[in-house]
């Protein structure tokens, strides 16, 4: 899997007034990858690809396109190609004008516009719309225009700021499986905006995760998933319950007590010593719940509410500290009621220590 | 229920624009009527017509003499709306462009000559205009000219007056245009490889056309009609269809030519109106303010 990379930041710091929405981030992108900036609005990603495609300057930092610095070239000098998120199809132009546009510009043969037109319709799957006009298209017919036009000259990297954002949930799954396929097909290096986490799970290579203008964590989806770094990570992806507490005894396996001294549970080991304070990511399903004293290890709780949603039963408890987490079982059938005294636990496994370079 | 209620709602509502199309067909389409009926009437020997049903009137206009006032018109009414064209988008496009604050400001500035009357506004340019007035002084204290420019009752001072006149109109109807423009769209232009003046002429302006050819329109005829600014800035040396309608009806009395030129102006403004519809697709101008 170690290809050359195609597009590399360095240190991209940019800030609107006293805004800073870039604060030196990193990223350096393979060729042929799939990678998604994934994080909440206002986190700065739509800037990064602003950057990349160089509608939008930085303050300082690089951008090298196969290690050519192209950060002061104006956006038509840089062969990245962006699919806006409202689209952004010229209104008065029909599909075939649009998607021919870039070609059009760059004085190509009249013939070998027509013929590339058809093809990216083609690969669009909307052969034979040549002539429609953009307000005469469906939602999801503009936005594959939209990915037609910005293919139609095999750009080197395709930017793709939140393009599925405006459709509904049906034809989003749909898309997403589309998108995939021809990015495979492509070959072409996509960098995806989103702040859907399950569509950045979904269709990624690698997945940077973005929060206040630098990248959280930067890693395959199941690396993400499974072994978040920050507890910011965890809960915005994986949704996962974050417990404080400290370290009692370390090594392969972390054992570590409530904030208030009492119960032990355990994590997976990392570089920590005893009696600091640890953060842990553990995921809902998989907190295990059982009658208090029947336990050895784990916290002492009492079940607080019980609430059925998406299948899922949620069960909201509150350790003897005060922290609250949730707990979540499939099905309905849980004998548990509000005010239960109950022990929490988990499975080393399963819980992953967060933030320790916050912490250390 | 709701269903049962809108006819009524609308109903009632009628009932109040009445009024408004009473005044629109007594004051705006009477006396249009009246125009064109007067347009192929015959001229009685001193005052009034006669009624006798004739075309002479439509071919007394391709008299050389009247004709030739057209041509001078036509052209006086192309040079004012080029140039208003130029000034006025530029000026339009990049008001769009300011910050909120500034655009109100501007907008301000448009607005308040408005509230004097043109009239007095044109007799500003003659101070401004004559010899040794305020231009020539300038001029001449700076050294770039030795004598006055005597630049008053000229075909230049028309121009000018045309354009101080005219090109507020052509401001605001490409602003309103200019302001809709949705900015992504250069973006995208230059984003798909178009420098940025190929993005403005492949883009911006084609879609802000509609507010251009608008203001062409309210720019043009009205060129041709302003009698008073070829009067006041002009002397008699320009003479414009507007100045020969005013002559036939206060002067010579011939009020049924001075409907005809009238009319013939109404065409003229028609067939741009059906040419810019052709252009634009769309049925209304560009809505100024």
């Amino acid at each position: 899997m170690q290809q050359e990379s195609i597009l590399k930041l360095e240190n991209i710091r940019k800030s609107f007034g006293d805004n800073i929405v870039l604060d030196g981030i990193d990223l350096d992108v393979k060729k042929g990858e799939f990678i998604t900036l994934l994080g909440s609005s206002g986190c700065g990603k739509t800037t990064t690809l602003r950057i990349i495609g160089g509608l939008e300057t930085a303050d300082s930092g690089k951008v090298l396109l196969e290690g050519e610095d192209v950060s002061g070239l104006e956006p038509n000098k840089r062969d990245v190609n962006t699919v806006f998120q409202n689209y952004a199809l010229f209104p008065h132009m029909n599909v075939e004008a649009n998607v021919g546009y870039s070609m059009k510009i760059r004085k190509r043969k009249k013939s070998d516009i027509a013929e590339a037109v058809k093809k990216a319709l083609a690969m669009v799957q909307l052969e034979g719309f040549e002539n429609r006009m953009p307000n005469e298209l469906s939602g999801g017919q503009r936005q594959r225009i939209a990915i037609a036009r910005a293919i139609v000259n095999e750009p080197k990297v395709l930017l793709l700021d939140e393009p599925l954002g405006a459709l509904d949930l049906q034809l989003r799954r749909q898309m997403q499986i589309e998108l995939k396929r021809l990015q495979k097909s492509l070959g072409i290096t996509f960098i995806y905006i989103t702040h859907d986490q399950e569509e950045a799970l979904n269709m990624s290579d690698r997945i940077a995760v973005m929060r206040n203008g630098v990248f959280e964590q930067i890693g395959t989806p199941a690396e993400i998933y499974d072994r978040p770094k920050t507890s910011y990570v965890a809960q915005f992806v994986g949704s996962a319950n974050i417990v404080r507490g400290i370290a009692k005894s370390v090594g392969e396996v972390v054992s570590f007590s409530n904030a208030d001294g009492s119960g032990q549970v355990l994590s997976r080991g990392a570089d920590i010593k005893e009696e600091m304070p640890v953060t842990v990511a553990i995921r809902s399903e998989q907190i295990e719940i059982t009658k208090r004293g029947e336990s050895e290890v784990g916290f002492a709780a009492v079940v607080k509410e019980k609430s059925f949603a998406g299948g899922m039963l949620r069960i909201a408890l509150t350790l003897s500290d005060g922290q609250e987490i949730i707990a979540s079982r499939h099905g309905i059938n849980v004998s548990w009621v509000p005010g239960d005294e109950v022990t929490v636990t988990w499975d080393a496994d399963k819980a992953v220590l967060v933030d320790l370079e916050a912490e250390a | 229920m709701k269903k049962d209620k809108k006819p009524d709602m609308n109903r009632s509502y009628k009932w109040f624009v009445l009024p408004i199309y009473a005044f629109t067909f007594f004051f705006v389409l009477g006396p249009l009527i009246y125009m064109l009926i007067l347009s192929f009437l015959m001229r009685d020997e001193v005052w009034g017509v006669t009624s006798t049903f004739t075309f002479k009137n439509y071919l007394d206009i391709f008299e050389p003499v009247y004709l030739s006032t057209f041509v001078e018109s036509l052209k006086l009414a192309l040079i004012s709306t080029v140039l208003v064209a130029v000034i006025g988008y530029l000026f339009g496009y990049f008001m769009a462009k300011l910050s909120a604050k500034w655009k109100k400001i501007m907008m301000m500035l448009i607005m308040i000559p408005f509230w004097t009357s043109s009239l007095i506004r044109l007799y500003g340019w003659i101070i401004i205009f004559r010899a040794n007035g305020t231009l020539d002084t300038i001029l001449m204290s700076l050294g770039l000219t030795a004598e006055p420019l005597k630049l008053l009752y000229t075909y230049p001072a028309v121009v000018v007056g045309m354009i101080y006149a005219l090109v507020p109109f052509m401001i605001l109807s490409v602003y309103s245009s200019v302001e809709k423009m949705d900015w992504s769209l250069v973006e995208a232009a230059r984003d798909l490889g178009a420098s940025s003046m190929k993005a403005f002429w492949t883009v911006t302006f084609k879609l802000t056309l509609p507010g251009l050819l608008t203001g062409i329109i309210l720019t043009f005829v009205p060129s041709m009609g302003l009698f008073f600014i070829a009067d006041i800035l002009g002397g008699n040396k320009v003479v414009l269809v507007g100045n020969l309608i005013q002559e036939q009806l206060m002067k010579v009395h011939n009020w049924p030519f001075a409907a005809a030129l009238s009319v013939a102006l109404l065409l003229i403004m028609t067939v741009m109106i059906f040419v810019y519809r052709k252009i634009t697709k769309s049925k209304d101008l560009e809505a100024t303010l």
